[in-house]
């Protein structure tokens, strides 16, 4: 095991490059994968952000593929067999799946190893990573501040060094507000352009997997290893292009259309504002003209979404009843105390919320006004989109309404929570692709940027977001 | 005078499709093999598996459709049916709701309200004397039977007694087994009926409160249980009382009716559109695919039977039931044309030395059938020598024609040979020539019966009779 013990120089070496440049090192022989692999393994098994709820020993068998050696660091509620895969939720404790997701399996063969799982809100259901079964995840900029959620456990570890990238899943915003709040790269793409099996679902009409990495490079390497028609989802499809990575400088000619109207919500903060009208000048600097454009309807998008998404999720996490895997209370009290002991048992209050609020919203005599309205609102934001992208290329608007909050600051109140996620769940509900990147700081806290597009156009967002990258220069958190 | 009541009867039929996989994955369909062991992380529900649709199963769909005369949906699109049970591992079953596979359509005398997909729910198994869920000491689930795919057909409600339930039924369950779809077995679990059953005042046309009676594991079950909630219902109605809406058990033993639910009880199930499926589109090629796979069915085949060949209605039900009856019947109709009803005939005697057996699979080939129908329609042979020729064919196959030499079953002429064995048996019967003489022409049977015995059964029997009253002077 000589070879896989790295120096303390060796370690911060590999520990500060993307994964591009990682692949790259081992690719040449300047590291070996064993190498890369320990030196993650040593500071994942050592997160004191409680960033990981399970680190691998030891790496699977090397298989040279394109990202050989790059270890790769998963959210929890992605399958992977015989690992546990516990949705953040104490309801999967110990699961250990019998197979693993199809993302997952596909980076794999291409060659990253399973570092290890992320922490994340129980079910992908919070933006703060609070609602963790397994305790909250801390921001490496600030300890004491959330790294935002659901996948927060992702984005700190990739913020914070223990890992050169992550994968993680967004419903509402799940990747790219942490992402934001951690002053990484976090891309959702178009819904069905990554397979959904094996991840376990919170609301199945909106989740969809991403990257979180250091730079947009990274993002468009793993997003292009991620896409593909999966035979066992029925819901996905080929990516009409092939994912390059981004070369572009400029972006001359580009249409950057800003929702004005959205940006007057109440509790913008000034920073954010600022870094965002910052950003806005730096890209018509790179020669992009920035369009007003309207959303009319994307004021509902908030309301929609959380009848929406509850509402699957009242049924996707049925499945928790004790009887064929998971946590199991009182079975000889009979069948009914323990379904609702395990229940009550295994779920935490933000899940047992959502899961009344769905389970109201579908009961018969009110399914019409709100599930069936919810979706005429989705239907009107997509035409919405459609529309505004005739007369522009991108939209940008700020990813996030605040950076990181204090633990424990909106913990007892939802609504404020829900509120952090009101730019980028009119994109979720249309199915669309959107990227944050970092764009700056307010008050010492990252800022980030969320450049979306039409369906599919993932190589579009990420020559945009390079150019803005490069131009912007932002300084990430100095890895320790 | 006490009112009259008439039933008003509909069934809610599941029928298990004979697809190779099940409905959403790709574990086989089974029956009858060790618990557990046909399953997968998709049909055991566990977290992040996804269902994939069998476009087989939707090809069986459509050909029911057609069969039914139903409107195919161009578009139709599964739903989630929410409620918690140990046999439903996702906590909701895939099914349709709103917007089926087919919608109307008749089959006989009963229109058809819908045919929709879904996925079988897993088996339970009750540990414990009763085998029931109530007073079982545990229960265990085998999800072999999880996800195999069912056709859920809806009749209205034109059906008006328990007879004609049963009879339809079995309408239905020909009519699917010469499809192909399914092997519609009762016993084993491939083809479920509930009833929905109300009564009213003769002359009304205002439905009753109905009552849903499920569990009806057999044909007689479902003609005794229907019987047995009409009765109750009557007396109940009778008596001043009102028919509750509720679901009802009946008990195949003890032929009781008890209530599972009341309508308050009754789930909420919270449909909603299944996300993790995109809508089925019905193309023209999968159309044409399904009638290209239909073949004519009973109900078609039993009215060209009596329309066009002139059979009884009792030959056509019998042929157009047992696809493999007629498909005989067509091979000997199409050797040299005989007369259909004869053809009929002769199949249904050969059926019933078959017992259950396809007579293709028999010794008797069709050419050798319509031979015998030849020879006996030529008179060359009589009805009783064509039965022992048909014994021996069924034996041993063979030429009927060579048959009837060897045994010397060639019926007889009227003439002289004829005359003398009518004369031996009018002496070695004489009471009842007498009687015969009387008038009592009933009494003929003894002398017939020696006759026959003494020529092998090659006489004529019309011949025989009128040499009986001539030699008797009649």
């Amino acid at each position: 095991m000589s070879e896989a013990t790295p120096t303390h120089g060796d370690t911060a070496r590999i520990v500060r490059m993307t994964a591009k440049q990682l692949a790259d090192a081992i690719g040449a022989g300047d590291v070996s994968a064993a190498e890369a692999f320990a030196a993650y393994r040593d500071r994942a098994a050592a997160d004191d952000l409680n960033a990981f709820t399970w680190v691998a020993d030891e790496a699977p068998p090397a298989n040279g593929g394109p990202l050989h050696g790059v270890p790769l660091a998963v959210k929890d509620l992605f399958c992977t067999e015989g690992v546990p895969s516990q949705a953040g939720s104490r309801i999967l404790e110990g699961y250990r799946p019998p197979y693993t997701a199809t993302v997952v399996k596909q980076l794999a063969d291409a060659g990253a190893p399973l570092l290890g799982k992320t922490n994340q809100d129980e079910f992908a259901m919070g933006s703060s990573n609070e609602n963790s079964g397994f305790g909250p995840v801390r921001n490496p900029w600030d300890r004491e501040r959330v790294p935002g959620g659901s996948s927060g456990g992702s984005a700190a570890a990739v913020a914070a060094g223990l890992a050169p990238w992550a994968l993680g899943t967004d419903t509402g915003g799940s990747i790219r507000q942490p992402a934001a709040m951690c002053g990484i790269v976090g891309l959702k793409p178009t819904y069905g352009s990554v397979s959904r099996y094996g991840m376990i679902a919170f609301a199945s009409s909106l989740d969809q997997a991403g990257p979180l990495t250091r730079d947009v490079t990274d993002a468009a390497l793993l997003y292009a290893h991620m896409v593909g028609c999966d035979p066992c989802d029925s819901t996905s499809v080929a990516h009409p292009e092939q994912i390059a990575l981004p070369s572009a400088e400029r972006l001359d000619g580009v249409r950057i259309g800003v929702p004005r109207d959205r940006l007057g919500e109440e509790g913008l903060d000034a920073g954010v504002r600022a870094a965002f009208d910052q950003a806005l000048a730096t890209a018509e600097g790179l020669g992009a003209h920035v369009v007003d454009i309207a959303l009319p309807h994307a004021a509902h998008g908030l309301s929609a979404y959380y009848v929406i998404a509850p509402a699957e999720a009242s049924a996707n996490l049925a499945r928790f009843d004790g009887v064929r895997y998971g946590l199991r209370r009182d079975e000889d009290e009979g069948l009914l105390a323990m379904y609702t002991h395990t229940r009550h048992d295994g779920f935490g209050d933000e899940v047992k919320r959502r899961i009344l609020i769905g389970t109201y919203a579908l009961s018969s005599g009110y399914y019409d006004a709100y599930y069936g309205r919810a979706q005429q609102v989705r239907t009107k934001i997509a035409d919405d989109f459609r529309r505004a992208f005739g007369a522009c290329d991108l939209i940008a608007t700020p990813t996030a309404p605040t950076p990181a909050f204090g633990l424990g600051e909106k913990t007892g109140d939802p609504l404020a929570m829900y509120l952090g996620d009101i730019f980028t769940i009119p994109f979720s509900l249309a199915g669309l692709p959107g990227i944050s990147i970092p764009c700056g700081l307010s008050a010492g806290l990252p800022v980030g940027l969320q450049l979306a597009g039409p369906a599919f156009a993932e190589n579009r967002i990420l020559d945009a977001a390079y150019a803005l990258e490069q131009a912007i220069g932002f300084a990430p958190l100095e890895i320790a | 005078m006490a009112t009259e009541y008439e039933p008003v009867i509909g069934l809610e039929i599941h029928v298990q499709l004979k697809t190779r996989t099940k409905m959403f994955c790709g574990c086989p369909l089974s029956f009858g093999d060790p618990p557990n062991i046909h399953t997968c992380p998709v049909c055991l529900g566990l977290p992040g598996a996804l269902p994939v649709t069998n476009a087989r199963a939707i090809h069986y769909g459509l050909m029911i459709g057609l069969a039914l005369e139903s409107e195919l949906a161009p578009r139709s699109i599964f739903h989630r049916k929410n409620y918690f049970y140990p046999d439903l591992p996702k906590g909701y079953q895939i099914s349709q709701f709103d917007l089926p596979l087919c919608s109307g359509g008749r089959l006989g005398d009963v229109r058809i309200h819908r045919v929709h997909l879904e996925e079988d729910a897993a088996k339970l198994v009750h540990v414990g004397e009763s085998g029931r869920i109530h007073g079982s000491d545990a229960s265990i689930v085998d999800f072999n039977r999880g996800g195999t795919p069912l056709a859920e057909i809806v009749t209205e409600p034109d059906l008006r007694c328990a007879e004609q339930a049963r009879e339809w039924l079995n309408l239905l369950r020909v009519t699917l087994r010469q499809l192909g779809v399914s092997d519609v077995n009762m016993e084993e679990g491939s083809l479920r009926c509930d009833a929905n059953i109300s009564i009213r005042p003769v002359g009304s046309d205002e439905l009753g409160t109905k009552t849903e009676l499920k569990n009806m594991n057999s044909f007689r079950f479902i003609e005794r249980g229907i019987k047995a909630e009409v009765e109750r219902q009557t007396a109940l109605l009778r008596a001043g009382e009102p028919v509750v809406q509720e679901t009802l058990h009946f008990d195949p033993r003890t032929e009781r009716i008890t209530s599972l639910r009341s309508k308050e009880e009754a789930h909420d199930y919270r449909y909603f559109p299944e996300p993790d499926l995109v809508p089925i589109a019905i193309t023209p090629q999968m159309l044409e695919a399904a009638r290209a796979e239909l073949p004519e069915l009973p109900a078609a085949r039993e009215e060209r039977y009596r329309a066009t060949l002139g059979l009884s209605a009792d030959s056509a039900k019998l042929l157009a039931d047992r696809a493999e009856l007629a498909a005989y019947f067509e091979s000997v109709l199409a050797v040299d044309s005989p007369e259909p009803q004869a053809v009929a005939n002769w199949v249904t005697e050969l059926a019933a030395r078959l017992d259950e057996g396809d007579p293709a699979a028999s010794k008797v080939a069709p050419a050798a059938l319509a031979a015998l129908i030849g020879l006996l329609s030529s008179k060359a042979i009589t009805v009783g020598a064509a039965r022992q020729v048909l014994d021996k064919l069924v034996a041993d196959g063979g030429d009927p024609e060579a048959i009837v030499d060897a045994e010397g079953l060639r019926a007889m002429g009227g003439g002289d040979e004829l005359e003398g064995i009518v004369a031996e048996a009018i002496a070695a019967n004489a009471a009842a020539a007498e009687k015969i003489k009387a008038g009592n022409m009933k009494a003929i049977g003894p002398i017939i019966g020696h006759v026959m015995k003494a020529t092998k059964g090659r006489a004529d029997g019309g011949e025989v009779t009128r040499l009986v009253r001539q030699q008797l002077g009649l």
